[in-house]
């Protein structure tokens, strides 16, 4: 399929990929160990969380708003179904569906504030932001919990593989959930009526109106999916640190943002993929996990992420310049 | 009778932004918070000491807010404030380490000269960079100052490995800890950039085009400014604004690291729009801006004399923020029903 391929090349997707394998092939030939089944397990494993947010956070950037207060929600969510798993006999249904409910409360929350106050969406995110982690911190003193049920802290792995040496591979939660949060996206963005509308929001809001969208709806559907998928992530990284802590998330919301963008979902709504998403996901944990693998300093590794995110974002401002003079010129 | 139609959202929130009500809510706020908290706290707020300690808090998130304050007027943003502020920080502070502050009078003030040299240097680079992404590659500000504020916050600790330089010089104690004349030094370092920011933002051709760039950048550009350049200038007047703050911040706790004030930045652009800065640009003064940090200081310190924790105090901040957004938007719909003023 020529036609396929030529246009992939043309799509930021398709760039993204050829940097993101150019990327592969150099981590797999300069370190041993990048390339390796029990390397990959490990990133998936470390990368579900921010993962799993970028998902959400792509669908409230294609519907031309944006969240900041996602990891005080998903912070919120963990800690209040930790404390009761804790104290009452549940499982893992109920402490899913607390998980699920305070995250979609405060993405609701979100909604209702920008419907109604007439402030821009990040406003409002990140005066939410501020008020559920500062409620959280002052409730619970900022201490944090330790010590989890048991059915928990054992979690939810299979082993798949042992190998010759007996080294366990393992599927766990973790990848469970990242999955599933690519793929409910998916399905969401490209094979139901309300992607559609989130797409029609994003591109055009007095045109959507005009069609006959609801806005307020679709913002309450918007936003309180991406709470949902903040409730969700906060219970996968809750089993992977094996502990809960107030205000370990919060300040991490930049990055997922960063993830997003690189993955070519624009801020000003319309536009972006979850293959888009998943490479600019991919490409952070690489880069972050080859500087290691190649003996950099962890040190640095911070001013290489903000080396590539500005590359990558003046690149892709550029190649939508050349698309506009293109279009102008045609115009013409 | 007239039927009324009801403005659409996007009009109702640009009169919610118009500066002078803005002052008059917040100063009714601040009132109402001045009479709750003095009944709550009577001679425990309104004695010295905690209005000096309120006095040395204030400044530093105030001149971060005025960095915030220049680009959010011209209809952008910036992210990479604290991390330019802590990069300056210790650029000044190797400055200050690795060359003597001992010796003749002389050198002393030249290596002091130097510090500041380096810090407002490294800045300027930072402004210059954002500036030049922004203007030119039509980057758009959240994403461009995002990058710059993860690279040069991975420099700092790339540079210090995560760790504290301390020991300044008597002078640097003094900018951060001492008093002329029973007023802090921070507090006049803040009077002393924010009154000419004042003017400078409404009463000179710089001014009047930042916020013409944020009500309409293309109508700019057609009456023939060079927006470009006032775009940079923009982002390298925040750069240079955050190094004052990160200098205020270095002599305060007498040591300088990659990681300070981080929690700022979110608060920076909380403290602006509650200060009547119009987020989408084109809307605000300096006066609100300090009006706006004044009822946020004075939470904080009563939030801290009553001994709650502080984060209540950050979760009032937010609260506080769509308080007042949602009245005046219960405002602007209660003035739906009454009687409309006759056109003249």
């Amino acid at each position: 399929m020529p036609d396929l391929s030529k246009r992939l090349l043309h799509s930021h997707e398709g760039k993204l990929l050829l940097v993101v394998l150019a990327l592969v092939i150099f981590l797999s030939l300069a370190t041993k160990s990048f390339l390796s089944l029990q390397n990959m397990i490990d990133l998936l494993t470390s990368y579900s969380f921010s993962g799993m947010l970028a998902a959400g956070l792509l669908v409230v950037l294609i519907s031309g708003g944006i969240d900041i207060s996602f990891t005080a929600s998903a912070s919120v969510a963990q800690y209040v179904a930790m404390t009761i798993a804790n104290q009452y006999h549940i499982g893992w249904i109920e402490v899913i569906l607390i998980c699920a409910v305070v995250g979609i409360a405060c993405g609701l929350i979100n909604a209702v504030l920008i419907g109604t106050l007439g402030l821009s969406s990040i406003i409002v995110t990140i005066a939410t932001l501020n008020v559920f982690f500062g409620l959280l911190m002052f409730v619970t003193h900022g201490n944090e919990i330790f010590a989890l049920p048991d059915w928990f802290v054992n979690g939810a792995n299979w082993v798949v593989y042992t190998d010759k040496q007996g080294n366990p591979y393992i599927f766990n939660l973790q990848m469970i959930g990242l999955i599933a949060a690519f793929v409910l996206t998916a399905l969401l963005l490209t094979r139901t009526n309300i992607g559609r509308q989130i797409y029609a929001l994003g591109s055009n809001k007095d045109a959507a109106q005009r069609v006959g969208i609801k806005v307020f709806r679709l913002n309450l559907l918007v936003y309180g999916y991406m709470g949902f998928v903040a409730g969700m992530a906060s219970l996968v990284q809750a089993q992977d640190a094996q502990s809960v802590s107030p205000n370990a998330l919060v300040g991490r919301e930049l990055d997922v943002l960063a993830a997003v963008v690189l993955g070519g979902a624009s801020l000003t709504g319309g536009v972006g993929t979850v293959f888009g998403t998943i490479l600019g996901v991919m490409l952070l944990a690489f880069l972050q996990n080859g500087l290691l693998l190649l003996g950099v300093q962890s040190y640095w590794s911070e001013c290489f992420t903000g080396a590539v995110i500005l590359i990558a974002v003046s690149a892709l401002a550029l190649e939508r310049q050349r698309q506009r003079a293109g279009v102008r010129r045609v115009m013409a | 009778m007239v039927t009324y139609t009801a403005p659409p959202a996007r009009a109702a929130a640009a009169r919610l932004w118009k500066p002078g009500p803005v002052l008059l809510r917040l100063t009714v706020l601040f009132l109402l918070l001045m009479f709750l908290f003095g009944v709550l706290l009577g001679h425990r707020l309104f004695n010295g000491a905690a209005i000096r300690s309120m006095a040395f808090q204030l400044p530093e998130l105030a001149i971060f807010s005025l960095a915030m304050m220049v680009p959010l007027l011209s209809g952008g943003l910036d992210l990479s404030i604290i991390a330019t502020a802590n990069l300056s920080a210790l650029a000044a502070a190797f400055v200050f380490t690795h060359f003597g502050v001992s010796g003749s009078d002389a050198s002393v003030l030249l290596w002091h000269i130097a510090a500041l040299v380096a810090a407002f240097g490294v800045a300027a680079m930072v402004g210059l960079l954002n500036g030049t992404v922004i203007a030119y590659l039509g980057v758009s500000p959240i994403l461009a100052t995002l990058g710059t504020m993860t690279m040069v916050k991975g420099i700092a600790v790339g540079l210090t490995h995560g760790g504290v330089i301390a020991g300044f010089p008597p002078f640097m104690v003094f900018i951060g800890n001492g008093s002329i004349l029973g007023v802090p030094v921070v507090l006049l370092v803040f009077a002393v950039i924010a009154i000419p920011m004042g003017v400078l933002l409404t009463r000179t051709p710089f001014g009047q085009r930042v916020t013409m760039l944020g009500s309409n950048l293309q109508a700019v550009r057609y009456s023939g400014i060079d927006t470009r350049r006032v775009l940079v200038r923009v982002y390298l007047l925040s750069a240079l604004l955050s190094a004052v703050a990160g200098l205020l911040m270095m002599a305060r706790f007498n040591s300088a690291n990659a990681a300070y004030g981080e929690s700022y930045l979110l608060i920076t652009i909380l403290a602006a729009v509650l200060g009547g800065i119009d987020p989408a640009g084109g809307f605000g003064k300096v006066s609100g801006l300090v009006m706006s940090l004044i009822v946020l200081q004075l939470v904080s310190t009563a939030a801290n004399l009553l001994n709650v924790s502080q984060f209540l105090s950050l979760a009032l901040w937010g609260a506080i923020l769509l308080g007042v957004a949602g009245i005046g938007r219960v405002w602007a719909w209660a003035r739906l029903f009454l009687p409309a003023r006759k056109p003249s």
